[in-house]
């Protein structure tokens, strides 16, 4: 946490310093003036181009990334490079929104590097924060061609950031149901499922207090998106109910997917995408179902936080997803939702010509609900509701009360 | 002039590093903890003293747990350790400096890694539990992993070296000319280890539960790895607290309150076992 420049200024005096190794209270006195926040005022267009003005191409960019989330050869990146030019240092460091938001939030206060130009964080509390608090680029529509040209009409509208000002949907997934059919020796179809005492220590719920309050919410039949602080402590009781009678084996983050192939849950909360590389990677046969109760959708973002040192290059590569090929290669690996509907014609066009096995693993991947929901899909699914900062202490409160044991 | 400053220079290194790196950050932590506010809007210093009872009031449950826990790996470290540290000091013989080499070779392995390797080995249908699952000898549902004993027993594996080392210094310094003057002195060789050896292995014993019982009192690695939905320690909490819902004030609080209890529990604990003896080993 950086503290106060003031404060930091005032120990730099020999005389402070000397004060401080006897009196704490002196110390206190420092302190006193408190730490501010820095809520930011939406950007005007000509912050765009002040910000943007004079920048140019470095040649190199650093990215992070969560796991599992491109393919292991990191082609689009090769791509890239070898069409730009731009080398990318390609870090797998985001396994966790809330933690990652903890760890850079402090050197984007201080107004320091991350370490890091280019970003991936779901639509959400940290999002909206990294917003309110000024913390990321507006982003240069004039230089995003094909962003521009290929991005799906739904995700230039979405609620979170509307008009992509700050960010563009790198993939969107769901939060469903995972299981292990040889395991569990029954379909799994509801979200009831996951408070089945058959399955007792064996089933795994996830620690995000947005997606496990989500699930509680669906279990007693509550639309998330429409829900009110009642509604929470209604899926609350669920959710305790569910713990105290030993059910739940842990609360996770993305390590559910060890747990799962491991056999240590059986069936669990899982995002879609993961579950179909798991089985690729390592031959399993899990599966990924979205319960007839619900299930929610998210997009993970790309974004440029303000003190990068590469922002052209971040903005060149955020815009090389957006070409039709690249997205397609991206989804078919991953299977997550792309953001770019012409990426279905591409993938379609590899299946055609690709043979054996490869081939069956692209036609599933261009007919898999997964990757290109039809609207009967997107009928069931629902997005995270926003919270405001006091509607999230509320929220955060109830929920963590579960996951904290 | 010159012989006058130099003590002075020789702490100055030293103290400018505590100083930089400790009562600063401690000062600024005591301030957030009476701090109110959110990580948008800010924080500032209203004196709410409420963070301290609603951190105890909300996180008792942890907070019990958590020295619970130490006390039980703190003991298991003692008895684990003792006939180890008693074994290399008076039958090491030569080798005395490989046996310590080998109690201290896991440590050249990072320690979240070597607890990570618990969760592979002990899984529910491990290497370990597997065959006896299949032979029948345990239940089919029988799990170690996300229990409370996986945390207790990472916790004391992997604090355990910190017992042996001091427990080991002590009992070299015992003079085995003692415990012949004992037997000399008809003593059994049960009696000898009570009333010579064991005393004057206590000063080690003091030294090693205080290596122990504090940091695994606040360890959060292995309750994260290895524990469950219920095995939630005071280290998780705060960690939590800072790093996921950036609730600075309530975790700077519940940081200071975990303090004072170990503090304070340390000093009745010097008090009752004779301080001296610490001071002792600790400056050897």
């Amino acid at each position: 946490m950086n503290t106060n420049p003031a404060l930091l200024r005032g120990m730099t005096g020999r005389r402070d310093a000397l004060r401080l190794f006897g009196l704490a209270g002196a110390g206190l006195g420092l302190a006193a003036c408190g730490v501010k926040g820095q809520k930011a005022a939406p950007p005007k267009q000509n912050d765009v181009q002040k910000y943007w003005a004079g920048k140019t191409k470095k040649g190199h960019l650093n990215f992070a990334n969560w796991t599992l989330y491109i393919d292991k050869n990191r082609t689009p990146l090769k791509e890239f490079t070898r069409q730009t030019g731009i080398t990318v240092t390609y870090r797998e460091v985001i396994s966790d929104d809330p933690q990652w938001f903890g760890k850079i939030a402090p050197q984007l206060q201080a107004g320091q590097s991350i370490g890091y130009d280019l970003m991936v964080v779901t639509n959400g509390l940290e999002f909206t924060k990294l917003v309110e608090l000024g913390y990321l680029v507006p982003l240069d529509h004039s230089q995003m061609p094909n962003f521009t040209k290929n991005v799906g009409a739904a995700y230039k509208q979405e609620s979170f950031d509307k008009g992509n000002v700050y960010s563009v949907p790198y993939a969107t997934g769901l939060t469903g149901i995972a299981y292990d059919p040889s395991k569990t020796g029954r379909e799994i179809t509801s979200i009831q499922d996951l408070w089945d005492p058959k399955f007792k220590g064996k089933v795994g719920m996830m620690s995000d207090v947005q997606e496990i309050g989500n699930f509680g919410m669906f279990a007693v039949g509550i639309d998330p998106e429409k829900s009110t602080p009642d509604d929470w402590k209604k899926a609350g009781a669920k959710l305790q109910e569910q713990k105290d009678k030993g059910i739940v084996r842990k609360y996770y983050e993305n390590d559910y997917i060890d747990a799962l192939s491991r056999g240590d849950v059986w069936l669990t909360m899982a995002w879609s995408g993961d579950i179909f590389q798991q089985n690729l990677n390592e031959g399993s046969n899990l599966k990924f179902v979205i319960p007839k109760e619900g299930a929610t959708i998210w997009t993970d973002n790309m974004m440029i936080p303000k003190t990068a040192d590469n922002p052209v290059d971040a903005l060149m590569m955020m815009d090389f997803f957006y070409r039709p090929e690249i997205a397609a290669n991206l989804a078919e690996f991953i299977n997550y939702v792309t953001p770019v509907p012409a990426a279905k014609d591409v993938i379609a066009a590899d299946a055609a010509k690709a043979t054996g096995s490869k081939k069956k693993t692209l036609e599933s991947v261009a007919s898999s609900p997964l990757v290109f929901p039809t609207d009967a899909d997107y009928a069931r699914l629902r997005h995270y509701r926003s919270l405001t900062p006091a509607e999230e202490k509320d929220y955060t409160a109830v929920f963590q009360h579960i996951t904290a044991g | 002039m010159r012989r006058r400053l130099a003590p002075y220079a020789l702490i100055l290194p030293g103290g400018l590093w505590l100083a930089i790196f400790f009562v600063v950050p401690m000062v600024v932590m005591l301030s957030f903890s009476l701090m109110q506010g959110d990580v948008v809007n800010g924080f500032s210093l209203t004196w709410h003293w409420q963070n301290y009872s609603e951190a105890l009031s909300d996180y008792d449950d942890q907070l019990i747990r958590s020295l619970v826990y130490g006390v039980i790996a703190t003991a298991a470290c003692i008895v684990l350790a003792y006939p180890v540290a008693y074994w290399i000091a008076f039958r090491g013989g030569a080798r005395k400096t490989t046996f310590l080499f080998l109690l201290l070779l896991p440590f050249f392995v990072s320690f979240v890694l070597r607890t990570f390797s618990w969760k592979f080995l002990l899984a529910d249908d491990g290497i370990v539990l597997s065959p006896l699952k299949h032979a029948g000898l345990l239940p089919q549902d029988f799990h170690v992993i996300a229990t409370g004993f996986a945390v207790v027993a990472g916790l004391t594996y992997n604090y355990l070296p910190f017992m042996v080392l001091p427990i080991y210094v002590a009992l070299e310094r015992v003079d085995p000319k003692m415990i012949e003057a004992a037997q000399d002195l008809y003593a059994s060789p049960a009696q000898a280890f009570a009333r010579v050896v064991f005393p004057l292995s206590l000063p080690g014993v003091f030294a090693g539960v205080l290596m122990t019982f504090v940091p695994v009192s606040a360890d959060y690695v292995n309750a994260t790895v290895l524990g469950g939905t219920n095995n939630t320690m005071i280290g998780n909490i705060i960690q939590n607290l800072y790093l996921v819902n950036n609730d600075y004030p309530q975790a700077a609080a519940l940081s200071f309150t975990l303090m004072a209890i170990l503090l304070i529990g340390i000093f009745l604990y010097a008090r009752a076992l004779g301080t001296e003896d610490v001071l002792e080993v600790a400056t050897r």
